[in-house]
């Protein structure tokens, strides 16, 4: 049962995240976006991350998806994907492989699986990387900055006029 | 070959690195790879939070998910903001043009 809850919801994250890359209006694509961030904090709550479901939820779901679509009302109607330059077998190939490798390389990890004691998030977090978040706060407290000046009217590259 | 919950997971890792990987190589428009990229890192959160359940330190694999989950809002801000300033100047999202143009 619990095998097909995780079959389930990864599908779903691939099927719309396949979705979201030929889409050819943003605004769908966007809408799948968070589709994926909702089934993958799905994912993450029955792996036993609920904190970060949580985090993944409100931030991947709810301020990215308004943040696109603020993007897209600002870029206007036009904003389409043009054809791709590479051709698509070639991607699906080279993808292809690269997914075969990585699988290959990754999968005998998971008989090595065991339960054991281990440090909680809260004093993983706040003790022993306590000046990752801090990091992250400085982090934050830049992006804010960063997109106010990116944000402003003012075109790039124009003289301000001076009023006589 | 069993298919136990983190096999599942770990397949869907792969295969939404994958879908990521082939998005960011036939994507042209600035917003779409920001979006793509999105893919990416949801794909890499899953990942460390399996790593971290596997290799018996959860709360690390969670606290390094957390932070990812941090800077990838930042790029993705900046990189939306990046993208609305190109469009005002250059009148474009698709990168190959952007690319060509100079001043």
């Amino acid at each position: 049962m619990e095998s097909i809850q995780y079959g389930l919801f990864m599908l779903g994250a691939i099927f719309c995240a396949y979705r979201a890359i030929v889409a050819k209006r943003i605004l769908t694509a966007t809408i799948y976006l968070a589709c994926i961030s909702a089934l993958t904090s799905a994912v993450l709550y029955l792996l036993g991350a609920a904190q970060v479901a949580v985090m993944e939820l409100s931030v991947g779901a709810g301020l990215v998806t308004v943040l696109l679509v603020y993007a897209l009302s600002v870029v206007g109607d036009d904003a389409m994907d043009p054809a791709s330059v590479i051709p698509k077998p070639l991607a699906f190939a080279l993808v292809g492989l690269t997914a075969v490798v990585f699988g290959a390389m990754a999968y005998p990890v998971i008989p090595a699986y065991f339960e054991r004691g281990s440090l909680t998030l809260a004093v993983s977090l706040w003790q022993t990387r306590v000046l990752d978040v801090w990091i992250q706060i400085a982090l934050i407290f830049s992006g804010v900055l960063g997109v106010l000046g990116l944000l402003s009217e003012k075109v790039p590259g124009k003289k301000e006029e001076v009023e006589s | 070959m069993t298919l136990t919950p983190l096999n599942i997971v770990l397949f869907g890792v792969v295969a939404l690195l994958g879908v990521g990987l082939y998005g960011l190589l036939i994507t042209r428009n600035l917003i779409k790879v920001v979006m793509v990229l999105q893919i990416l890192i949801k794909a890499v959160i899953l990942a460390l939070v399996l790593a971290g359940k596997l290799g018996g330190n959860t709360g690390l694999g969670q606290s390094t998910a957390a932070t990812v989950i941090v800077a990838d809002t930042i790029v993705a801000v900046v990189g939306l903001a990046l993208a609305v300033q190109v469009r005002r100047r250059f009148g474009t999202l698709d990168v190959p043009k952007i690319s060509t143009l100079r001043g």
